[in-house]
């Protein structure tokens, strides 16, 4: 299992990287949001796959899952929704004020 | 329960934050209130720092969890310092934006934004855990990302897309670094770590998730991995340059030496001549581009860039002396670096132009405006009275002592080019024929030059009354340098 989901998270990156390296900043974003979804499989697979048992120390016998993944991909996915929300809208903005989605047009280093 | 007192320098902006958003058509109490805040931070600061100084490392475990299962906020003289510090300079910042950034942005939510970052900031420098850390850097960030735009100039929005990209690949690399570390030690309390580190020892494995949280802290820090920084830091409105220029790099900073001195200490030969070396690549680069721009805004972002590479050669050296000599350089840098980036914007309001060829004798129409930038090029090339003396001779004496010679040799180099790039400035903008005819002369606002003069007395002071300090920085690098003493401080009593 945990291989099967480390591979799914090479072709994650793989993916979000060639997205990221691309011209055009829809992509660039669809790239970053593709590449939190890898980090959040990433969390889960190191706080160990385990099926069946109950995240409670004392309530159940020996073996528990640790939730404390689960928390952390929660407060990773609602901070990575923020951001990708903000960057969609600085993105639709800087298309409407500079006239173009091509991160070579935006490069410019003359002063407007 | 006393402790308490240390969430309020992240809690108090968030909630006075929001409740501005709320006071949105009413500027005036905008400004008030957030001037008080600040400055209200600033005192409980001072007195969350006495306490430290009687009372040992101060923590706070959120909810009642304790150590190592909680999340918690541990405040130590370093955290504090910088905690003080930054407050300071945000106040000043703010009373330079009362005059100069506009009614109307100010109806967008400046304020509120501000202590936004602000929040996110004084988190970083206080939480205990290192994903806590995360969730810290990523409230900055959101903050920063608004303020980098605010005004929505062309060349903003066109550095702030960069701005955010880079970041957010850099928070992804730090989601990385924690779940492997996550994985190999299981816990993300940082004292919990550092003891679990050196139990286990630290093997390749962690040494190389240790060079993953130099990366990321490198690249929000500006070390090395800067290429973004000159770009973004040189387009926004004046006063938020300057709470960029002093701050954002600073917990980057912050991180680096937290997590270099705490966790992985263990194999210096490694992670800090790696350090060593991209302090050093980073004071030449930065050294190249203070010198090769003619625009004043991006010789100051280059100057940032300098300073970064120079108080991490304190931590690659990582001896005592040089620890507590950037701990008085960061202080310092804080409050210098805010001051020449208002100068620099206040240069460009003045004129109307970036390139210092094309300005020249400003001293003849603004004295004051004239003496104060000596006084920054002098702070910031570490010239004796000044701030920048005390840590420059500390860093140094650390250097020697562990035989660095190269990064010394360097250190004192980037102070002379420092020093060139802002005479350089000095001689072709502020000395020279006047080329502003009296009646041109734009007037200079009392809320333009108050603010850099309080920076400037604040320079001056760190300068004379470094003794004052020094208790309080000795503290910080004793912490430093002993990290049992951290551990002690969250994990004692209750392991």
């Amino acid at each position: 299992m945990e291989t099967l989901i480390v591979i799914l998270i090479g072709i994650l990156v793989a993916v979000a990287t060639y997205l990221i390296l691309s011209r055009n900043i829809i992509r660039v974003i669809l790239g970053t949001a593709v590449l939190s979804h890898a980090v959040h499989l990433l969390i889960l697979t190191m706080g160990d796959l385990k099926r069946g048992n109950v995240p409670l120390l004392k309530e159940a016998d020996a073996p528990y899952t640790d939730a404390l993944p689960q928390a952390l991909i929660l407060t990773a996915i609602v901070i990575s929704f923020a951001v990708t929300a903000f960057i969609l809208v600085l993105a639709y903005r800087a298309y409407q004020d500079i006239g173009t989605d091509d991160l070579d047009a935006l490069r410019g280093t003359n002063d407007e | 329960m006393m402790n308490n007192i240390i969430v309020l320098p992240l809690i108090i902006p968030i909630m006075v934050g929001v409740f501005l958003v709320f006071l949105r058509p009413y500027v005036r109490v905008q400004r008030v209130i957030s001037l008080l805040t600040m400055i209200g931070i600033a005192g409980i600061s001072v007195y969350i720092l006495n306490a430290i100084q009687q009372e040992g490392i101060l923590r706070l475990d959120f909810g009642g969890w304790e150590p190592p299962f909680g999340i918690l906020f541990v405040a130590d003289s370093f955290a504090m310092l910088f905690v003080l510090t930054a407050s300071i300079v945000t106040a000043i910042c703010l009373i330079y934006a009362f005059s100069t950034i506009g009614e109307d942005h100010e109806k967008m939510f400046f304020y509120p934004f501000v202590l936004f970052l602000v929040a996110g900031v004084n988190g970083s420098f206080l939480t205990g855990d290192l994903f806590n850390l995360f969730v810290c850097f990523e409230v900055m960030l959101l903050a920063s990302y608004v303020l980098i735009t605010f005004g929505g100039k062309k060349a903003q929005l066109r550095e702030s897309i960069k701005y955010v990209v880079i970041n957010v690949l850099s928070s992804w690399f730090f989601l990385v670094a924690l779940s492997y570390l996550y994985g190999t030690v299981g816990t993300l309390n940082m004292a919990h770590i550092s003891e679990r580190v050196a139990e286990a020892g630290q093997g390749p494995l962690l040494t190389t998730i240790s060079i993953l949280f130099l990366i990321v802290f490198s690249l929000k820090a500006g070390l090395l991995l800067f290429y973004w920084l000159p770009g973004s830091y040189s387009v926004p409105p004046t006063a938020i340059a300057a709470l960029f220029g002093a701050l954002l790099t600073k917990v980057g900073i912050y991180a680096l030496f937290r997590t270099f001195t705490l966790i992985f200490y263990h194999e210096p030969a490694v992670t800090h001549t790696l350090i060593g070396i991209m302090a050093g690549i980073t004071l030449i680069v930065g050294c190249i581009g203070a010198i090769a721009y003619k625009d004043v805004r991006i010789i100051a972002s280059y100057n940032v860039v300098i300073a970064v590479g120079f108080i991490l050669i304190g931590l690659a050296v990582a001896t005592p002396v040089s620890i507590e000599g950037s701990i008085y350089y960061v202080i310092h840098d804080m409050i210098a670096k805010a001051m020449l980036f208002l100068l620099a914007g206040t240069m460009i309001v003045l004129t109307g132009k970036t390139k210092i060829t094309e300005m020249s004798g400003l001293i003849r129409n603004y004295p004051i405006f004239g003496w104060m930038f000596f006084i920054v090029t002098c702070s910031l090339a570490g010239i004796p009275p000044l701030s920048g003396f005390v840590g420059k001779i500390l860093v140094g004496q650390g250097a020697i002592e562990s035989g660095s010679y190269v990064l010394l040799a360097l250190a004192f180099i980037s102070s002379i080019v420092v020093l060139y790039s802002l005479l350089r400035i000095f001689l072709n903008s502020i000395f020279g024929e006047t080329i502003i005819s009296p009646e041109d002369e734009v007037p200079l606002k009392a809320g333009m030059i108050i603010p850099i003069a309080l920076l400037g007395v604040g320079t001056i002071f760190l300068g004379l009354g470094a003794e004052f300090l020094s208790g309080y920085v000795s503290n910080a690098a004793y912490t430093l340098s002993n990290p049992t003493v951290y551990i002690d401080a969250v994990l004692g009593g209750n392991k």
